[in-house]
C-alpha cells in the first residue's frame, strides 16, 4: 500500500467484511502488552463488555432478526482519533496530543489524572487505571510508534478478512466514498465519522443502521473544541471590560463620598 | 472554644484526614466509587462547585466596598473575604486529592494550555487563592504588629479587590463552561451554551445569602447585634439576582428543550423543578415580601434555601444530569463512605477554621463595642 510518511492517517472499517474473530483484540493486547480483566458471564459474546484500561479496543456483538434469520454484526471499537479532538483541547496539561501522523497519543509524565479528558470525549474512549494507586489514563494509541515505523497498526496487521482500511486520510475517506458508490444497496448511506465530533481519523461503513449497532448518533457535528474556545475566546475582552469598568466605577464613587464627606454614607 | 459542636466537627476532620492519607496510599480509585463512566463524583460536584460557588461573597462585597465605595458593608467585608478564603481552601484541597497524582498539582502552572477550560480554572484557582490571602493579610499583620506590611497592603487594596472581582467573574463562569464539552452527555435541562453565564449569575446569589447566613451566625455565636440594615441590604440584592436568574433560567430552557420539558415527571425534570423551586422561586416570593426582608429569622430561612437550591444545581449539573447517559453502560455511581467523611471533613475544616480566625485576628473591627 502506497502511503507518505507525512500525511496524516485514517482507516475505513468495513463493518460488512468483519466475522468477528477478536484477532484484532489478541493483537493490541500483544502489542500494547496489556494483562486482563476479569469478567463474568452475559449471555452476550461481547467480552470485556466495554472498553478498560487494560483492553483498547475490542468486538461489540450485536444480533438482529430479518425476515425469521438471525443477522449477526460485528462492531470493532476504539479511540475514533476525531481531527479536532476534544480530550486533547480539554487536558489542561497538554498530556495528549494529535500527532500529524494522526494518532492522538498520551504523555504520563505531565498528566495530573484530572480525567477531564473521559468526560470531554464525545465516544467515552480514555479510562482510567482505578485500582492504580498512580494511574495513568489509557486508550488507543494508533500504535503511533509502529505508524512512526512505518508499519501498520498491529489490529490492523492481523486481521484475516481486511475490514479494515488504512491509508491516508483523504485516501481513506474516497475510498469510503467508492464502495458506497459502487455497491448501491449494500450498505446504508452513512459514513459514521465523516461528520461526527467534526470528522475522525477512524470512520465506518454498515449494512446495517449504525443506531442498532450501538453507535451514538447524537454526538453533535460540531469540532468539539470550538465549544470551550467560545467562551475562552472572550477571556481577554473579558479582562478588558472589568478593569476599565471597575476603575470608572471607583474613580466615580469615590469622588462621590468625597462631595459628600468622607464618612457619609453612600445610599446609591 | 471546645464547644461540644467544635469537638463534633474536630472528630470529623481527624477521620477525613485519615481517609486522604488512605486515599495517598492507595489511589483515588480505592477511596472512591468512581468508574469509566463516572470519572467525577462527589468531590467535583459539592466541594469544588459547591465550595468556589459558595465563596463569592468575598468578591461581591469586596467589590461593593472598595470598588463602589458603599461602605455600609465596611463591617461585613472581613468576615465575607474569610469566608470565601476558606471556600477556596476546601475547592483547592478536594481538587487536590481528587486528581489522580496529587503530587503534580502545580503542572498547569507550567505547562500552559490556553485552549483547556480546565487550565483555565486550575490557573484561577492559583491566582485568586493568593488574593483572597492578600485580602485576609491585613488580619494577620495587624496581629503581628507589622505596620509596614500593613500599610502596603492597604495602599494596594484597591487593585488587589479589582483583580480579585475580575478572577472571580472568569473563574466562577468557567466552572459552568467546564460543561460546555458535553452536549451529548446532559440532559438539555441544564446543557446550553450559556451554562458558564448561569453559574456565573447562581454563584452571586449563593455569595450573597453565603455572607448574610454566615453574619447571622457568628452574631449569635459571637454575641454582637445584627445590623439589619446590612442584612436587608443582602437580601435586596439577593432578590434583585434571583428574579434575574430566574427569567435568564426559563429563557434557557424555553430555547432549549422547551418549557415543558420541566414537568415531564423524570428523574431529571424532578430534579429541575426542586432545584428551581428551593433555591429560586420560594426565595424570590418570600423576599419580595417587605416582612422578610426586615426578619432576620425569615432572611436566615431564605439564606438557607438559597444554599441548598444552588448546590444542588450544582449537583444536577455535574451528577443528575448526565446520571441517565453515564449509567446507560451498566456502570452506576454512589459516592462511598470515604467520599462523605472527606466532604463532611473539609466543610468542618472550613467551620473551624473560621471560628478559630475570629478568635485570634479582628475579624469583626467594626462590631467591637
Amino acid at each position: 500500500m502506497m502511503t507518505s510518511e507525512k500525511k496524516s492517517k485514517g482507516v475505513l472499517v468495513d463493518l460488512t467484511r468483519c466475522i468477528g474473530c477478536r484477532g484484532c483484540q489478541i493483537a493490541c493486547k500483544s502489542w500494547n502488552e496489556r494483562s486482563v480483566k476479569k469478567t463474568v458471564m452475559r449471555g452476550v459474546y461481547t467480552n470485556p463488555p466495554e472498553l478498560n484500561s487494560e483492553c483498547y479496543t475490542n468486538i461489540r456483538y450485536s444480533e438482529q432478526e430479518k425476515g425469521n434469520q438471525p443477522v449477526w454484526s460485528f462492531v470493532k471499537n476504539q479511540c475514533m482519533h476525531c481531527k479536532d479532538p476534544a480530550c486533547v483541547s480539554a487536558c489542561p496539561v497538554g498530556a495528549l496530543r494529535k500527532t500529524n501522523a494522526g494518532p492522538i497519543v498520551y504523555d504520563f509524565d505531565r498528566c495530573i489524572g484530572c480525567r477531564y479528558c473521559m468526560l470531554a470525549c464525545p465516544f467515552d474512549i480514555p479510562k482510567y487505571e482505578w485500582e492504580k494507586p498512580v494511574p495513568w489514563v489509557r486508550k488507543c494509541t494508533f500504535c503511533s510508534e509502529r505508524i512512526a515505523d512505518g508499519m501498520t497498526p498491529a489490529c490492523i496487521k492481523v486481521c484475516p478478512t481486511t475490514t479494515m482500511f488504512y491509508g491516508d486520510s483523504e485516501e481513506v475517506m474516497a475510498e469510503a466514498e467508492k464502495r458506497l458508490r459502487e455497491n448501491p444497496g449494500k450498505y446504508v448511506n452513512h459514513i459514521y465519522g465523516k461528520e461526527e465530533a467534526g470528522g475522525t481519523s477512524w470512520i465506518y461503513l454498515s449494512a446495517e443502521p449504525f443506531e442498532t449497532l450501538g453507535f451514538n448518533m447524537k454526538i453533535s457535528n460540531v469540532k468539539y473544541p470550538d465549544l470551550t474556545w467560545t467562551y475562552i475566546s472572550k477571556i481577554p475582552s473579558v479582562i478588558g471590560v472589568v478593569i476599565i469598568a471597575g476603575a470608572l466605577t471607583w474613580a466615580i464613587t469615590r469622588r462621590q463620598n468625597a462631595d459628600k464627606g468622607d464618612n457619609h454614607e453612600n445610599k446609591s | 472554644m471546645w464547644t461540644p459542636l467544635t469537638r463534633i466537627l474536630v472528630t470529623i476532620i481527624v477521620a477525613g484526614g485519615l481517609v486522604l492519607i488512605y486515599r495517598l496510599i492507595f489511589g483515588i480509585g480505592a477511596a472512591t466509587n468512581l468508574n469509566d463512566r463516572f470519572p467525577w463524583g462527589l468531590w467535583i460536584g459539592i466541594d469544588v462547585l459547591g465550595g468556589v460557588a459558595m465563596a463569592a461573597g468575598g468578591f461581591i462585597i469586596a467589590g461593593t466596598v472598595y470598588i463602589l465605595n458603599w461602605k455600609k458593608y465596611k463591617p461585613i467585608v472581613r468576615p465575607a473575604i474569610l469566608t470565601a478564603f476558606f471556600g477556596y481552601l476546601l475547592a483547592a484541597t478536594a481538587i487536590s486529592f481528587d486528581i489522580g497524582i496529587p503530587y503534580r498539582i502545580w503542572h498547569p502552572t507550567v505547562m500552559w494550555q490556553i485552549h483547556s477550560v480546565m487550565w483555565v480554572v486550575a490557573i484561577h484557582v492559583v491566582l485568586y487563592t493568593t488574593t483572597l490571602a492578600t485580602e485576609s493579610s491585613p488580619m494577620l499583620f495587624e496581629k503581628l504588629k507589622m505596620q509596614g506590611a500593613l500599610r502596603f497592603v492597604e495602599k494596594i487594596m484597591v487593585p488587589v479587590v479589582l483583580f480579585g472581582v475580575l478572577l472571580s467573574t472568569l473563574h466562577q463562569s468557567s466552572l459552568g463552561a467546564v460543561y460546555l464539552i458535553t452536549p451529548s452527555k446532559m440532559s438539555p435541562l441544564w446543557f446550553s451554551m450559556q451554562i458558564p453565564y448561569l453559574f456565573l449569575n447562581s454563584a452571586i446569589m449563593m455569595g450573597l445569602s453565603v455572607v448574610s447566613f454566615e453574619n447571622i451566625i457568628s452574631c449569635k455565636t459571637f454575641g454582637h447585634t445584627p445590623r439589619m440594615e446590612i442584612l436587608s441590604g443582602l437580601a435586596r440584592g439577593c432578590l434583585i439576582t434571583a428574579v434575574i436568574y430566574f427569567i435568564f433560567k426559563l429563557y434557557v430552557l424555553a430555547s432549549g428543550p422547551g418549557l415543558a420539558a420541566a414537568f415531564a415527571g423524570s428523574m431529571e425534570a424532578n430534579m429541575y423543578l426542586l432545584e428551581l423551586m428551593v433555591g429560586v422561586v420560594v426565595p424570590i416570593v418570600m423576599l419580595s415580601m417587605k416582612s422578610t426582608r426586615e426578619s432576620i429569622n425569615r432572611i436566615f430561612m431564605v439564606d438557607i434555601l438559597v444554599i441548598i437550591g444552588i448546590l444542588l444545581n450544582r449537583i444536577n449539573v455535574s451528577l443528575f444530569g448526565m446520571y441517565r447517559y453515564q449509567s446507560a453502560s451498566g456502570l452506576n455511581y454512589f459516592p462511598s463512605w470515604m467520599e462523605f467523611v472527606v466532604t463532611a471533613a473539609l466543610i468542618s475544616v472550613s467551620v473551624v477554621g473560621f471560628k478559630v480566625a475570629a478568635k485570634y485576628f479582628r475579624v469583626f473591627p467594626e462590631m467591637e463595642a
